[in-house]
């Protein structure tokens, strides 16, 4: 028991960065439940579930860039293609809606491929690969879709953006009524695609050779090559399972708003998003330090921040200037450690 | 060669074996063969070509022309796993551990356990510390970052890490370079142990009585080409020294002067920081050459850092030519009343920008100099880079070169020639040559000579204690954070100093 005590704390202590960010989220947000008029309830929890996804999975498709040691221009791009996509093939049977959602994601995976392919071989920087791909997806999605609109199927949306009760009751699984059911009733289902998917796709990623090599290029690429690590498979796939997750959070915009979209603007605020997301959920810029899920914990907090200017009034033309003011503060907690390095050196570590 | 090749077959060969980098040569028709069982020095120079025979054995480089044959198979290793899957495994002397994951990542690094698929953490971690039981470093826990580790316990790590791969030949490049004695002796029994089990071990060190006391053959090189390989014994050192830099060497360490009264320049009193630091006392005057000895960590290194403005939070008294007080960075001692150069630790992150040019590294401390105004005067940056060229010998192709060109020994020249130009009155050394040849060695022991005579107060930390022996004017042992003897002039001998750091009174202290 005191070993796993032990590595627990040493958990702790490795990712300070991860668990600060887990408190500080549920800070703001259980303080936010307590200022809401109808805090605590699963309507408020429901609706606000549906608003994170998308960030969600955008913050944990930039992670894999950044544990590299590099920046992801493309993600917002690829999430706008993705949703594109899902809002053309989305409805009929069930069948044909499954299939739908399948290309939609491996569309986002082959364009992540595609990005790691052009950074490995064409031994370009990620920061200007990225730029350029996005564009490139962006114009694939204008092409897609010239114009605001769609048909997905709509049991699907009312399923996937409500409670599991809704779930059960839209595609009659069995009774939602049932006894035993009513403790599960109230989950989001927005929640189990974002936290069943992060979980399946993190967890073996994290413990295989390549996502460790991931972690390694980005901490030291000259050792890493000295300890005959696959850098290159690691940076593809890499790149790959970003693509993946920014086409997950594409397929929820679409499944949510029943339609696509190929907005530049919001392509673009996605990206800067999850920049930041990714830095608030403990990921060193630098390379080699993080966690996917301590993105997608980053990216809730930048959306309960926001959640808040729903109930404290503040002039919308406000809204930016206290989002970047309060996004500057979350931000520097985490510089609040180098106050406590004794060894001046051990701040370019 | 030795009778015996002719019988067992030599587990590692090179035959005809050239290397060149952009046309200059780095081993020119090599023939070396490493038999199984053997304990194996490779001596040399910095730029004989040692780091190149050991990159080209361990599959990080590929020879130009001749042959490599394992157990007499030719084979062409595409990376450094393929050698280590064929058990050539070698150990950097630039570690190959990854900073920011734990030591029982890094150990398994490359072939993790596995279970369903996924990497087994517990399997992972119990392997670990079967691998650091063996190796006596059971104090190291598995779950640490490396980047939390002391660079003698990474350099442990590295070496668990190189067990794990269950080698038929281990290569040692300056293998013992960072670890404190009690490490050398693990490692000194476990290339015994090794040798037991018929494995070769390959010995690279600039200690010469590391040599003596482990291997059985030598080799040595230079300039690129194989001189001669013979037992153990064969030759005396001094015919060794020679056939290594093909001159003779008269005296390793320059004479000292006669003792005598020296003005102090640098005086410490009770110093101390968090727990590493516990009281110093300690005076250094001007032409003056003191050493700090004692076991590694004893908090020599934090005791140059603090000096030298590194440290948050330190308290005590330093006086440093008249002026009392403590520095707060690094830009406030070099540039105080009496000024101060700190030769650092690891040349490779502290001591140079190693993309940047060889000039623009020396220049980097003293730009103030050779500016009028904002801006660099031309001519004046080019004779400071002439002048610390020349002052130290240093052996560069151009200065606009990349200071990661050179080699080990000549970049450390290029930290010490940077620090000179500040024209330091106390010049702090922290193991300055460590992993350097022995011609550099006698160039920098000289040069420190000079520079007391000159009236510099030089405080010199080493782990080679034959360099306090043969260097110093006085040494002070380091225990627990602390001053704990001194001895000067004749009292410095191996047997005070060890004793010394242990902490115990064989009398022979004075």
């Amino acid at each position: 028991m005191s070993d796993f005590t032990r590595a627990l704390a040493a958990n702790v202590r490795q990712n300070r960065g991860f668990f600060g960010a887990l408190i500080l989220l549920s800070v703001l947000y259980i303080t936010y439940n307590f200022m809401h008029p109808r805090g605590f309830s699963t309507a408020v929890l429901v609706q606000n579930a549906n608003e994170v996804v998308a960030i969600a999975f955008v913050a944990m498709a930039q992670t894999l860039p950044v544990l590299l040691g590099g920046l992801d221009l493309s993600v917002g791009a690829v999430m706008t293609l993705a949703a594109c996509i899902a809002s053309e093939l989305v409805h009929g049977s069930p069948a044909q809606i499954m299939l739908g959602m399948v290309i939609t994601l491996m569309s986002g995976a082959a364009f992540g491929l595609m990005n790691g392919l052009i950074i490995v071989y064409g031994r370009l920087q990620p920061i200007i690969a990225t730029l350029a791909t996005g564009a490139i997806a962006m114009g694939l999605a204008l092409f897609i879709r010239p114009n605001p609109g769609g048909n997905v199927d709509s049991d699907l949306n009312w399923a996937m953006t409500n409670s599991l009760w809704d779930f059960v009751d839209t595609y009659k699984l069995f009774d939602p009524d049932a006894g035993w059911f009513q403790p599960l009733a109230w989950i989001p289902v927005p929640f189990i695609f974002l936290f069943g998917i992060a979980a399946a796709t993190w967890i073996p990623f994290r413990r295989s050779v390549t996502g460790r090599t991931v972690y390694a290029i980005g901490s030291s690429e000259g050792a890493a090559f000295m300890s005959g690590l696959p850098l290159n498979r690691a940076k593809i796939a890499a790149f790959t399972l970003g693509g993946f997750f920014a086409a997950c959070g594409g397929l929820y915009l679409a499944i949510q708003t029943s339609s696509g979209n190929a907005d530049i603007t919001q392509a673009g605020t996605y990206t800067l998003n999850s920049i930041a997301a990714v830095v608030l959920g403990g990921t060193s810029l630098m390379g080699g330090v993080g966690s996917a899920i301590g993105s997608l914990v980053g990216a809730l907090i930048l959306r309960v921040i926001s959640f808040y200017f729903r109930i404290v009034s503040i002039d919308p033309l406000l809204q930016p200037l206290v989002e970047g003011i309060v996004l500057l503060a979350a931000v520097s907690l985490g510089a609040i450690r180098t106050l406590r390095v004794k060894n001046r050196l051990d701040l370019f570590r | 060669m030795t009778s015996s090749d002719q019988f067992d077959q030599p587990i590692v060969q090179l035959s005809g074996v050239s290397k060149y980098f952009s046309g200059a040569r780095a081993l020119e028709g090599v023939d070396f063969a490493c038999r199984k069982g053997s304990t194996h020095a490779i001596l040399g120079e910095n730029g004989a070509g040692k780091s190149t025979l050991i990159k080209i054995m361990s599959g990080v480089l590929r020879p130009d022309t001749g042959r490599l044959l394992v157990n007499g198979n030719a084979v062409q290793f595409a990376s450094p796993s393929e050698a280590a899957r064929a058990g050539v495994v070698c150990i950097f002397q630039e570690l190959s551990l990854v900073p920011d994951l734990s030591v029982a990542d890094n150990i398994s690094i490359s072939d993790p356990p596995r279970r369903f698929g996924m990497i087994d953490a517990r399997a992972q971690r119990r392997r670990a510390e079967a691998l650091l039981a063996r190796i006596k470093c059971e104090d190291v826990d598995p779950n640490a970052l490396v980047r939390d580790l002391s660079l003698s316990r990474r350099q442990m790590a590295e070496i668990a890490k190189a067990l794990g791969k269950n080698p038929q030949v281990l290569i040692l490049d300056e293998a013992t370079s960072a670890l404190t004695s009690r490490d050398v002796q693990t490692v000194y029994d476990l290339l015994a142990e090794l040798k037991a089990d018929n494995v070769a071990s390959l010995f690279i060190s600039h200690r010469m009585n590391e040599v003596e006391a482990l291997c059985d053959t030598l080799s040595v090189f230079r300039n690129g080409s194989h001189v001669e390989t013979f037992a153990k014994g064969a030759k005396s050192d001094r015919d060794i020294v020679r056939m290594m830099i093909g001159r003779d060497v008269e005296a390793q360490f320059p004479p000292k002067p006669a003792a005598k009264e020296h003005a102090p320049c640098l005086s410490i009193e009770e110093l101390k920081w968090e727990n590493r630091l516990n009281g110093v006392n300690l005076s250094v005057g001007a032409g003056e050459i003191v050493g700090l000895g004692g076991l590694d960590g004893q908090g020599q290194k934090e005791l140059l850092l603090a000096l030298f403005g590194v440290l948050r939070g330190v308290q005590g008294t330093v006086n440093a030519g008249g002026s009392i007080g403590i520095p707060n960075s690094p830009a406030a001692s070099k540039s105080g009343q009496a000024r101060i150069a700190l030769v650092p630790e690891d040349r490779k992150t502290e001591g140079l920008m190693l993309p940047m040019s060889i000039a623009d590294n020396l220049l980097a401390a003293s730009y103030d100099k050779i500016s009028s105004g904002p801006f660099i005067n031309p001519a004046l940056e080019k004779q400071a880079v002439a002048d610390g060229v020349s002052k130290l010998q240093i052996k560069i192709g151009q200065s606009k070169d990349a200071v990661a060109t050179l080699s080990g020994g000549n970049q450390q020249k290029v930290v010490i020639a940077k620090w000179l130009m500040t024209d330091p009155d106390i010049i702090l050394l922290n193991d300055p040559t460590r992993g350097i040849d022995v011609g550099t060695k006698q160039e920098i022991y000289k040069l420190m000579r000079d520079l007391a005579d000159a009236g510099k107060a030089i405080l010199f930390y080493s782990t080679d204690y034959a360099e306090l022996i043969g260097c110093c004017d006085r040494v002070a042992v380091m225990y627990d954070g602390a001053i704990l003897t001194e001895l000067r002039g004749e009292a410095i001998t191996e047997e005070a100093i060890v004793a010394a750091a242990l902490n115990i009174d064989t009398g022979a202290a004075a």
